[in-house]
């Protein structure tokens, strides 16, 4: 009986393990491998200095550190007011939560579609801006042209698409905060803005550590909001490795891309881990 | 330091005691209109776009052209032509149900692989476990781009490229570290007690497992297979370096974007859209209980 107990675990993880193994693991050393061969498969760092060489991997470099930048900041105070607005238990809650978490489930090619019938020449929002007499003519939104408002839509696309899982995160991190702390900050005459800064930030740390490092690492691979919208006008990391894999079919290179989302994310989290540490009693 | 023996200066401000709650009506209800204003807000700049999209999908060839477009359809503008127009598109119907299958395939292989480590790691005080707990987090945000590209050609060498079977098994690696997550969050919310009152009386550990926990735990686990589904419904990146023919209808309508006329491109944005509003809807009692918890 107690041997069985000692067993039992082991034989109950060992189906997941050994497909983290071979999903997993193996994969991934495969993909460092690809980037470190040549198209014959010889080791050579030929591939890393195409890749470093390639006119657009600067390019998609920067869009996809520019989108990250952009894109987190106004995320988790999205997800901060909307988190907030839940815990407040307003009326109907179960219907803004329901609201508040759609996004959840939606594809990134799905959001990127939705923005597109919004943005596109005659599309929804110019059709408002017109009907409400604010234009003369439809604005051209998404255009090579001018790349800062290409950046703009797919900023949007992506805050309304990604940050419910910011939210779902940062509700339950303040349900785990004790009502008295707050009531008690309440009484006193603390506002809202100083309950946000003095009580609710610093509680709610671990809550913010995990979300940063979940969304920034999903930042990294931002790609089908990127091809709804601007199409080849832009490119990423994520779109790169794509482009190589499926058009060019060199997997070598695709594998380099793939190599260096993979080293940004690890980079990344390192940093997050850095900058915002939580304390061990903290730890929930 | 304060000695006791100060005495109290009835007009310096030691100790004000709580201030009473603000709750002169007029107050209250700036208050309200705040909060209940910015949820209104953020509840339009959600719904609003999903509203938008319906529209479109669902507009006659007029309605759809038209600019200013109406944003309330009225019965002469609205058809599912768009919609009929996307389905009778050569090979998307059998995109459709590729999809439809693959999330399938991945809902078994993912919790037939994970529920078990799941349920280790609520139930179960071992060597590792707290490790194992921590690489299934770290792997939970794993980038999906290096796996699929090293896995299309394995696949090519098994010769299972290009095959439902093939995109359903990066699939499960893409869910696996959610599932193990969320199950072990599942059986841990069940009392252990009942099951070691169930063993006490006699029963095998296997039969408590089936007869008492199993049937607790079957709405939880039932939410997260369908949230594993729509996770494979959604990948789009995976399975368009993954198949070439045999697409999922999100590689189809990635791959046919730059081509496809604007209405059916967005008919195609909102059926990629409605599972997931079925979905949310169905599993929303769980999302902060099991969702909220996954992540700590």
């Amino acid at each position: 009986m107690t041997k069985r107990r000692r067993v039992a675990p082991y034989l109950l993880l060992f189906p997941s393990a050994a497909f983290l193994i071979f999903f997993f693991a193996i994969p991934m050393l495969q993909s460092f491998a690809l980037g470190f061969q040549d198209r014959d498969g010889n080791w050579s760092l030929d591939t890393f200095s195409r890749m470093l060489s390639d006119p657009n991997f600067l390019s998609a470099l920067q869009t996809t550190l520019i989108l990250l930048i952009l894109v987190i900041p106004i995320q988790f105070v999205l997800a901060m007011a909307m988190a907030l607005i839940i815990n407040k238990r307003l009326k109907g809650t179960s219907l803004w939560l329901y609201v508040f978490a759609l996004p959840l489930a939606i594809s990134e090619l799905a959001a990127g579609l939705v923005w597109l019938s919004i943005f596109t020449q005659r599309g929804w929002l110019n059709s408002v801006l017109q009907s409400l007499g604010i234009i003369d003519v439809p604005i051209t939104w998404l255009s090579a042209e001018n790349q800062w408002l290409l950046i703009g839509t797919i900023l949007v696309a992506e805050a309304w698409r990604a940050t419910s899982i910011i939210m779902i995160i940062l509700v339950a991190g303040l349900q785990s905060i004790p009502d008295e702390y707050l009531e008690a900050a309440e009484v006193y005459g603390a506002s809202l803005w100083q309950r946000v800064r003095r009580v609710i930030l610093p509680m709610l740390r671990p809550s913010l550590q995990v979300a940063l490092i979940l969304r920034v690492i999903l930042a990294i691979q931002v790609f089908a909001t990127v091809v709804t919208l601007a199409g080849t006008a832009l490119t990423t990391m994520a779109n790169e490795a794509f482009t190589w894999a499926t058009e060019i079919l060199d997997d070598n290179m695709a594998a380099a891309y793939a190599s260096v989302i993979l080293l940004l994310s690890i980079v990344s989290t390192i940093a997050v881990l850095w900058l915002l540490p939580v304390k061990d009693e903290q730890q929930a | 330091m304060t000695s006791p023996s100060v005495a109290v200066d009835p007009s310096a401000k030691v100790d004000p005691g709580p201030p009473p709650r603000k709750s002169r009506p007029a107050q209250r209800l700036l208050h309200n209109i705040g909060w209940y204003g910015s949820a209104l807000l953020l509840f339009l700049f959600i719904a609003v776009p999903i509203y938008l999209i319906f529209v479109s999908a669902v507009s006659t060839r007029e309605a759809f052209f038209a600019y200013p477009k109406a944003l309330i359809p009225t019965p002469d503008t609205i058809s599912l032509a768009n919609i009929e127009l996307l389905f009778t598109t050569p090979g998307v119907i059998d995109a459709f149900w590729r999809s439809v299958i693959v999330g399938v395939i991945t809902v078994v292989l993912a919790l037939g692989v994970g529920a078990p480590a799941g349920y280790a790691i609520a139930r179960f005080a071992f060597r590792g476990r707290d490790g194992y707990r921590l690489v299934v987090l770290a792997t939970r945000a794993f980038p999906i781009v290096i796996l699929s590209i090293p896995l299309a050609v394995t696949f090519r060498n098994f010769g299972i490229d290009d095959s439902v079977i093939g995109v359903a098994i990066v699939h499960t690696a893409l869910t696996l570290p959610f599932v193990i997550l969320i199950t072990s969050s599942v059986f841990v919310s069940i009392p252990r007690e009942l099951e070691e009152a169930a063993q006490t009386l006699g029963c095998s550990p296997w039969r408590a497992f089936l007869k008492i926990s199993l049937p607790l735990a079957l709405p939880g686990l039932v939410a997260a297979a369908i949230f594993t589904w729509v996770l494979s419904w959604n990948d789009v990146f995976a399975a368009s370096i993954l198949t070439v023919i045999n697409q999922t209808l999100p590689a189809k309508i990635l791959v046919g974007l730059s081509a496809a006329p604007p209405a059916l491109r967005f008919a195609a944005g909102f059926i990629l859209l409605v599972p997931s509003l079925i979905v949310i809807f169905i599993i929303r009692r769980y999302l902060l209980g099991l969702w909220g918890r996954v992540v700590k």
